[in-house]
Order: C-alpha cells, then sequence, then structure tokens
C-alpha cells in the first residue's frame, strides 16, 4: 500500500493533512496515533469508503478511488469495529460476505470460523455476540478472502487479555505465514511486539514513518553503566565530550551519548582505573517515543547524537510539524 | 484462537488468478435473504394481509347491501368476491401501499449506512453500482410481493365470502369471473408503475438522508404533500403530472373498451419521477463517503 500527499477536509478542519505511507510486502506495519489523530479516515480513504481531498492511494498499484472492488483484489480487514448483520447468524454472515467476494470463499467459512475458534458459536445470531466475538468475526471475514494485505483497525480493542493475546498470536501467525498486515492500535505494547515499521501520526500528519527498530534506537541513546566507583565514574561522565544527561540512580548510571563516544568513554575509564562491570545501551520503549512525538517537544534524537525532531537518521523519518520530510540518512 | 491453520498465500507471490466476481444477482439474492430475516418486512405485509381480511369480515357482519350510492364495485360486493379486491385496490393504492413499499425504499440503503454494514459490503468484490442496483431490486420486489399479496388475499377472502361470479365494469358491461380475475392481475400490475416510482423516490431518500427514518417519513410525506397539493383549487392544470395522480391509472382497464390514454400517460410520467430518481441515487452513492456505524 502506497498512500502520497494524501488529504481529507471536512469543511474547515483538516482530518489527513498530506500523509505519505509506505507499506511494503512482508511488512507488519503499526499505523499509530492518539484518538483524532487521523488513522481511522486514512484507512477509510485506503479502503475506498471515502474520497481523499487530494493525494492517492494504492492497494498493489491499484486506485481504490479509479479501480472500485477490483482495487481491493488480496485487501481484507475492517475500519473501527466489525460490523455484521444483528439479525444473521455468524454463520450467515459469513456466508454473505464470501457470495459477496466470490470464488471459493464460501468453502472456507468453517476454516475461517475455526481459526477465530468461533465454530460452535456459528449458529448463533451475531446480535448475541459480544464485541471481543465480533472482532474475532471480523478477523474471519476477512480471511475468507486470503488477503495479501490485511487492514485491521484496532482489532484488540474490547478483548479480554487472554483475547488479547490469542490476537496478537493470530496476527503473528498471519505474518509470518506470508500476509501483509497494517495494524491501526493503541496497544503499543501489541504494535511494539508485532511491527517491524510505524508509522506515527498527530493532528492529521505523520510524525515519524520508518523501521520501529531505527526509532527506538533514536529515541533510546542513553546507556546504563555499572563501575567498581560510581562516584567517580559519574565525575568523569560529566566532563567527558559527547557525553550528556549523566546521573546516578539505585541501579547505577545512566547517560546519553553517541554510540562512538561510548568506545572512548570506557577508554578513558579504564584508563582512569574504574572497572566497568556492566556497559549496556538502553532502548526506549514505543511508548515513551510515542508520547515524545505526539505530546512533548519531538525530542527524539538521531543515532548520532542528540539532534532534535526534524533531524534523523537510519531508515526512518522524523518528520516537524511545520517541515517537511527530512530523510533518514 | 487456535493455531488451526488458515494457509494464506505469501506475500510475495504474484497475484493469483481470483475467481469470477460476484453478479448483481448474487447480491440481489442477499438482500432478499436480509429482508426475509428482518421482522419489519412481515410487519408491513402484515397490514397488506389484515386490511382485506378485515374488510371482509366488517362487511360479513354488517351485511351492508345497499351501497349504489359509493361506487359501482362497492355496489357488487356482495354479488361477487371479485369485487372485493377491485374495492382493495382502490382503498390501498392512495397511502397504504407506498407506506408499505416506504417502508423498505426507504429504509434499504439508510439502515446500512447507520449500522456500519455498508462498509462491510463495500470492501468486498462487488461494486457500489451493484450494489446499489440489488438493493433498488430488493425494494422493487418487496413493492410487487405487497400488490399482489394484497390482491391475492383480496380476491380469496372475497371469494370465499360471496363466490366466484362475474362483475360489472367501470362501463356496465359484464365481465365474466375468469375475464375478470385477468383483469384483477392486470390492475395490480399496472399500479405497480407509480408504486414503483414511490419506491424509486424512495431509494433516492434512502440514500441521501443516509437516516431510515428521515427517509421513509420524507418518502410518505411527499406523497401525502403532492395529494394536498392536487386537491388545491387553481391547480387542476398540474394534476395529470403529479405523482398521486397515477395510482388510478389502472382503473382505464376496467372500462370497454379499455381507456389506454391514463395508462400510457401514467407510464411516461412515472418513468420522469422515477429514472431521474435512480440516477441521482446512483450518482451520490457512487461517489459518497461511507464512514457510517
Amino acid at each position: 500500500m502506497r498512500a502520497r500527499g494524501l488529504v481529507k477536509r471536512y469543511g474547515e478542519l483538516i482530518a489527513v493533512d498530506h500523509i505519505d505511507l509506505n507499506v511494503r510486502a512482508g511488512d507488519v506495519y503499526g499505523f499509530l496515533g492518539p484518538n483524532g489523530a487521523g488513522k481511522t479516515t486514512t484507512l477509510r480513504m485506503a479502503l475506498g469508503l471515502i474520497t481523499p481531498s487530494e493525494g492517492t492511494v494504492e492497494l498493489f498499484g491499484r486506485d481504490p478511488m479509479r479501480r472500485g472492488a477490483a482495487a481491493l483484489e488480496g485487501v481484507a480487514g475492517f475500519v473501527e469495529a466489525p460490523r455484521f448483520y444483528p439479525y444473521l447468524t455468524a454463520r450467515k454472515n459469513l456466508e454473505l460476505v464470501a457470495a459477496l467476494d466470490g470464488g471459493g470463499a464460501r468453502g472456507r467459512i468453517d476454516e475461517a470460523l475455526d481459526a477465530v475458534e468461533l465454530r460452535p458459536r456459528a449458529a448463533d445470531r451475531v446480535g448475541g455476540y459480544s464485541h471481543g466475538m465480533r472482532q474475532r468475526l471480523g478477523i474471519a471475514a476477512a480471511l475468507l478472502r486470503r488477503p495479501r494485505l490485511l487492514i485491521l483497525d484496532e482489532p484488540a480493542t474490547g478483548l479480554d487479555p487472554a483475547g488479547m493475546r490469542d490476537m496478537r498470536g493470530l496476527i503473528r501467525r498471519l505474518a509470518s505465514e506470508g500476509i501483509t498486515v497494517l495494524l491501526s492500535s493503541h496497544q503499543l505494547p501489541e504494535v511494539q511486539e508485532l511491527c517491524d515499521r510505524v508509522a506515527i501520526v498527530d493532528s492529521g500528519r505523520v510524525v515519524y514513518e520508518g523501521a520501529l527498530a531505527d526509532l527506538r534506537r533514536r529515541g533510546g541513546a542513553s546507556y546504563r553503566l555499572r563501575t567498581t566507583d560510581d562516584k567517580r565514574a559519574l565525575a568523569l561522565l560529566a566532563s567527558h565530550a559527547g557525553v550528556g544527561d549523566a546521573a546516578a540512580d539505585e541501579h547505577g548510571l545512566l547517560f546519553k551519548a553517541h554510540e562512538r563516544d561510548v568506545g572512548e568513554l570506557s577508554l578513558a575509564l579504564a584508563g582512569a582505573g574504574i572497572g566497568i562491570l556492566a556497559l549496556a545501551p538502553q532502548l526506549a520503549t514505543l511508548e515513551d517515543l510515542f508520547f515524545r512525538l505526539t505530546e512533548g517537544d519531538g525530542a527524539v534524537e538521531s543515532t548520532g547524537g542528540a539532534a532534535p525532531l526534524g533531524a534523523s537518521s537510519g531508515n526512518g523519518s522524523v518528520r516537524g510539524h511545520d517541515a517537511p520530510e527530512v530523510p533518514v540518512a | 484462537m487456535s493455531s488451526a491453520a488458515i494457509t494464506a498465500p505469501h506475500a510475495s507471490t504474484p497475484a493469483r488468478p481470483q475467481g469470477r466476481r460476484p453478479s448483481t444477482l448474487t447480491v440481489y439474492r442477499w438482500e432478499l435473504r436480509k429482508l426475509v430475516s428482518q421482522k419489519r418486512t412481515y410487519l408491513g405485509l402484515a397490514l397488506i394481509v389484515i386490511l382485506p381480511v378485515f374488510f371482509v369480515i366488517f362487511q360479513n357482519v354488517h351485511q351492508r347491501h345497499d351501497r349504489g350510492a359509493e361506487s359501482i364495485f362497492a355496489s357488487q360486493i356482495t354479488h361477487s368476491g371479485l369485487a372485493t379486491p377491485v374495492l382493495m385496490l382502490t382503498f390501498l393504492s392512495l397511502f397504504m401501499l407506498p407506506l408499505v413499499s416506504s417502508l423498505v425504499a426507504g429504509d434499504i440503503v439508510a439502515n446500512e449506512d447507520g449500522n456500519g454494514t455498508l462498509k462491510t459490503i463495500l470492501t468486498r468484490s462487488v461494486d457500489r453500482g451493484q450494489v446499489l442496483a440489488a438493493k433498488v431490486l430488493a425494494a422493487f420486489t418487496y413493492a410487487v410481493l405487497a400488490v399482489f399479496l394484497s390482491a391475492a388475499v383480496g380476491t380469496i377472502a372475497g371469494v370465499i365470502s360471496w363466490g366466484f361470479h362475474p362483475v360489472t365494469s367501470l362501463s356496465g358491461t359484464v365481465v365474466q369471473p375468469a375475464e375478470a380475475l385477468e383483469l384483477i392481475f392486470a390492475s395490480n400490475a399496472l399500479y405497480l408503475i407509480p408504486l414503483l416510482a414511490v419506491a424509486s423516490i424512495g431509494v433516492l431518500l434512502s440514500v441521501v438522508t443516509r437516516n431510515s427514518a428521515a427517509a421513509v417519513v420524507a418518502t410518505i410525506g411527499s406523497v401525502i404533500l403532492v395529494d394536498i397539493i392536487a386537491s388545491i383549487p387553481g391547480l387542476e392544470g398540474a394534476r395529470p403530472y403529479l405523482l398521486t395522480q397515477q395510482f388510478e391509472a389502472w382503473q382505464g382497464l376496467l372500462r370497454t373498451p379499455t381507456d389506454w390514454a391514463p395508462i400510457t400517460h401514467s407510464a411516461w410520467l412515472c418513468a420522469l419521477y422515477a429514472l431521474p430518481a435512480l440516477l441521482a441515487a446512483y450518482l451520490v452513492f457512487l461517489r459518497r463517503d461511507v464512514a457510517g456505524g
């Protein structure tokens, strides 16, 4: 899926503001952002449900606004909660969507029901289903299409912890079978666990798109140090060029530094007769980075230094609210 | 969820050949199944069934024979059961059948939009045009069913009560029972012309308003409004062009010889109401944002 300059305006309100996305084959792609950031609107445009005010979306090179249903071949999923006919049973609902898919979708109904463990309840009307059961039925309906791209909008919302675990397991398994997954989620640990690439949107604009590992590396250029003499080591850190925010806590010392400076620092510590017991990089959690990008001052740093939001490195790109994309080196 | 494997094609494989895309007929069949599964569908049909039965029972209880002052068919109620369906069509055609048709036509798109199921079907392998065409056909089917159900119940109830005897036409000629039965069928078929125009307007309002209640009320409200306009003194010149005036065009069949003028007039005039309504519904539906539910 590729989006270029995607804009959606509702009168004066700009819900989506020139969003670019690149979901590559095989990605488990996390799509993150606070409520009202424009995630769902973007997904609706991707599925051809709403028309972009500007820009284009392509699914396997096909524009859903121009090609209609033909553009959705190989694509399945749901936006917001999956919706079904409450007066029909789960099986009838799946028969309906399978009929609208054509091909051999009808023959995969039992398989799909088994995958989401709803076969024993398939004869029940969906009106009596819990939210979690409807979410699972939504996945089953998506699987009937044998998708190559699965678009899931908050699939774990409303699930109990076991349901969330099972949903993660299912997504992981589908990804392992080669399905590209575009996962919009508020569950940051879920995204951190499942996704390899992410886009973070805020106020309708992408503030980061790229590899999750790269983002974490950049946001987490800090190190944990334990030495034979933390007091002297702290003094040395404070005076060493390229090291910042050095502090002590009950677990030892914490500081920020360029990777290349850490080598020099370890030599300096040894030269001062301070033994290094442990020195390990501390990666920021996705949650930390998410809040920094969407609420804070944008202080996500490049791997190579303490550059603020707008500078970047690695494979991803961090974009300021008023600045064009800054490609990562 | 289990670890039961659903085989998924590998993402890097080229697009596999797809099965044939579903036909509009398939979508239409499912629209009918949805209608059959909803209680609302039976509510309208129940009204259509109850009214002729109630009418016949009431006539039997009161045994009123002298109704010559009302209409030629009212005066024949107890002489032939075949007068009953004609009378029922006269009564139901003005309000009840348009109302029952509007219940489905006004609801058929708006309901799915409000419940979010429109998103579900529009993200499958059918085009928007197919979905709308199937919904229009389903709304028309319901209207056809309502009209002929009403005619069948009226005929059966009338014949059981008063027998299968000749009736006198609007021109005063005697029509034998078998021919009368054909005329009853044809009259109901002709009545469908303006009724389907009403259903078309209902579908348009359903697409535009995205609100079932608003669409149903607006459809039947427009029928009432036009009927009121038709009764305003000084607007006689406009009457032949008002949709509600076409509800009685079928009576041309009950004259000897058949009076085709009102029938042909009704046919082209109703097309002028229905076709633009359907075209507008199609254009709006094709371009509209679907974000409901």
